[in-house]
């Protein structure tokens, strides 16, 4: 029957051990994986100006980017594509916010500036490698 | 309780039932907005009350914690808390901070990344709050007169959350480098140190509760934490499918996120065993319930519905749904909420010396709770598939999908409603027990609870 002493050497040598198998898997995606993946050398000023307005304005609360965020209103890590970029900026300068049948999205005060900046930001984002995320609808018609 | 310095700990499950009655009511919020109803949009829009929502839970949760280990400590390592002042100072330096926040979400004062949306001046602070937290346990633990596995566990666990929350708090120009780092923090959390802080907890409560003997307990706690780490480290791994990573996350991940309804089933087989197995029944009904409750639910809610989307075929299409909101609400509810909810019904008693170990109020409770959030999340369940089906597979636009989920909200709300009578009905015995009183301390409370019953 299994003693204290083994059960303790069975959590701590098991923790041990995938943590350094983890550690290792994670250097190696922070440095080959993800930025081959991000392309990571597109990352311009404006692109990161972008990402600073998607936190401050704390678009995750109701979007979802690479699928994360809230369940609230769409998902945009496609947007670009999907949309384009005039409709980004025409929501983005909405006088009154954006409302799409009847759901309201917070009315943001951007500059030019920063809103060329988060369309650069899903435009860098557009061509993120996501491993085949979003899916394509196997039904649409 | 053996130490008067131990009642501290009713201050901050004091703190955890108010933040929790915030939480329901931003949980509230959110439901009736997805409904259509969402008048409140001007002052509290949806991403002020996600953020407001799932901070206080973070922060009522952690709250519970820290009542546990002052009330936990002192008792395991047979030793006086090391200072009751600077307890204190910890207990208000914590609320202020953690009510700081709150309000600034309001004013959208936030970092914007989805649970650590505390910005970062009050990180630093909340960094010096659990310095100063860790400091005082680990005092009272080193100068003790025993060192239990238990309580060690416990500490470890503490030890590591703390450590962990530090790669949440650097600024990375790439968001996916920034959300890798971001799931160190919450996944090594939650489906790591927090288990750990939950096996000390729950061994804590059983040795307490069953009277089985301490070396058993405490073996079999080593073999559940073991397994908790064994595949959750590696099962990190289910947040790195789709969010920049490589793709060799999605076999990694995939198996060893398979594996961690395991671990869950470990803990729950080993709660149900040493109930069995336990020679004596104490008469805190209530206690026992709630420390059964976090055992099976947890199980349920963080294992089974976590595999239910987690292996990467599925997860491609669930992924960023209200799926993920399915599998969330039980989990927590039942790994950490009952958890906390459990230790305040054990410990209340013998802080106040009122028995209330049975009583109608404590079985409403526990029943209303339970029922009221199984339905929400079955509620999240259908309004989860009716999404993935709508716009995952037959593609049609967000908005479309989401009109056709609003009766599921509706649900959602009438479950909430059942669930939020139950936290009323627990919060009527909290206050019933009144305040912690000198006249409670005393030696062997276990067994002095036994002679009473």
């Amino acid at each position: 029957m299994l003693s204290k002493k083994q059960a303790k050497i069975f959590f701590l040598g098991g923790t041990i051990f995938f943590m350094l198998i983890f550690i290792g898997m994670s250097v190696h995606s922070l440095t080959v994986g993800i930025p081959e993946n991000t392309n990571d050398s597109d990352i311009t000023e404006e692109v990161k100006l972008g990402k600073l307005m998607w936190e401050e304005s704390n678009c995750m609360g109701c979007h979802t980017l690479m699928g994360e965020g809230a369940y609230y209103a769409p998902e945009l890590t496609r947007v670009y594509e999907r949309k384009g970029p005039i409709y980004i900026k025409t929501v983005l300068n909405a006088p009154n916010g954006w409302g799409p049948r009847g759901r309201k999205m917070v009315k943001y005060d951007f500059t030019p500036e920063e809103v060329d900046g988060l369309i650069a930001f899903f435009k860098w984002m557009n061509n993120v490698e996501l491993n085949g995320f979003p899916p394509e609808p196997s039904l649409k018609q | 309780m053996k130490f008067k310095s131990q009642s501290i700990a009713y201050h901050f499950f004091s703190l955890s039932m108010v933040l929790l009655v915030l939480q329901i009511i931003y949980g509230f919020i959110m439901g009736f907005a997805h409904m259509g109803y969402d008048g409140l949009h001007e002052w509290i829009p949806f991403n002020t009350a996600v953020t407001t929502h799932k901070n206080l839970l973070v922060v009522w949760i952690l709250s519970g914690f820290m009542g546990a280990a002052y009330y936990i400590i002192p008792d395991e390592s047979d030793n006086d808390l090391y200072s009751l002042p600077l307890a204190k100072l910890q207990f208000w330096s914590f609320a202020i901070v953690g009510v700081t926040a709150v309000i600034g979400f309001h004013f959208g004062w936030w970092e914007g990344r989805k649970f650590l949306e505390i910005p970062r001046p009050l990180d630093y602070l909340v960094a010096g709050n659990i310095i100063l937290f860790l400091v005082i346990i680990l005092l009272t633990l080193l100068n003790g007169k025993q060192k239990t596995t238990t309580s060690w566990v416990l500490t470890m666990g503490l030890v590591f959350a703390a450590l962990l929350y530090l790669p949440g708090m650097i600024y990375f120009d790439n968001i996916a480098v920034d959300s890798f780092f971001r799931w160190w923090v919450v996944h090594l959390w939650v489906e790591g140190v927090w288990e750990l802080i939950m096996g000390g907890i729950l061994s804590y409560l059983l040795i307490k509760i069953t009277g089985v003997d301490r070396e058993v307990i405490e073996k079999w706690l080593y073999v559940v934490v073991g397994l908790t780490f064994l595949s959750g480290i590696l099962g990190t791994g289910h947040h790195y499918y789709y969010t920049g990573g490589p793709s060799y996350w999605l076999m990694v991940g995939g198996i060893f996120s398979a594996l961690e309804p395991l671990a869950f089933l470990a803990m729950t087989v080993f709660a149900v065993q040493m109930y069995r197995k336990g020679n004596k029944k104490h008469p805190n009904k209530l206690a026992l319930y709630w420390t059964m409750n976090t055992a099976i639910v947890s199980f349920l809610g963080a294992g089974l519905l976590g595999l239910a989307h987690t292996l990467p075929g599925v997860n491609l299409y669930t992924h960023g749904t209200l799926i993920t909101a399915m599998h969330g609400h039980l989990a927590f509810w039942g790994a950490y909420a009952s958890l906390i909810l459990a230790i305040i019904s054990y410990a209340m008693p013998i802080m106040t010396g009122r028995k209330i170990y049975d009583n109608t109020n404590g079985h409403l409770a526990f029943w209303c709770s339970n029922i009221g959030m199984i339905a929400m999340t079955a509620a999240f369940a259908a309004a989860g598939i009716a999404q993935v089906y709508l716009e995952r597979i037959a593609g049609f636009e967000f908005m479309v999908a989401a009109e056709e989920t609003k009766p599921h909200f509706f649900v959602l709300i009438i479950a909430a409603t059942l669930f939020t009578v139950g936290i009323i009905f627990f919060i009527i015995n909290f206050l019933k027990f009144g305040k912690p009183t000198d006249d409670a301390i005393q030696s062997e409370e276990e067994f002095e609870a036994l002679k009473s019953a």
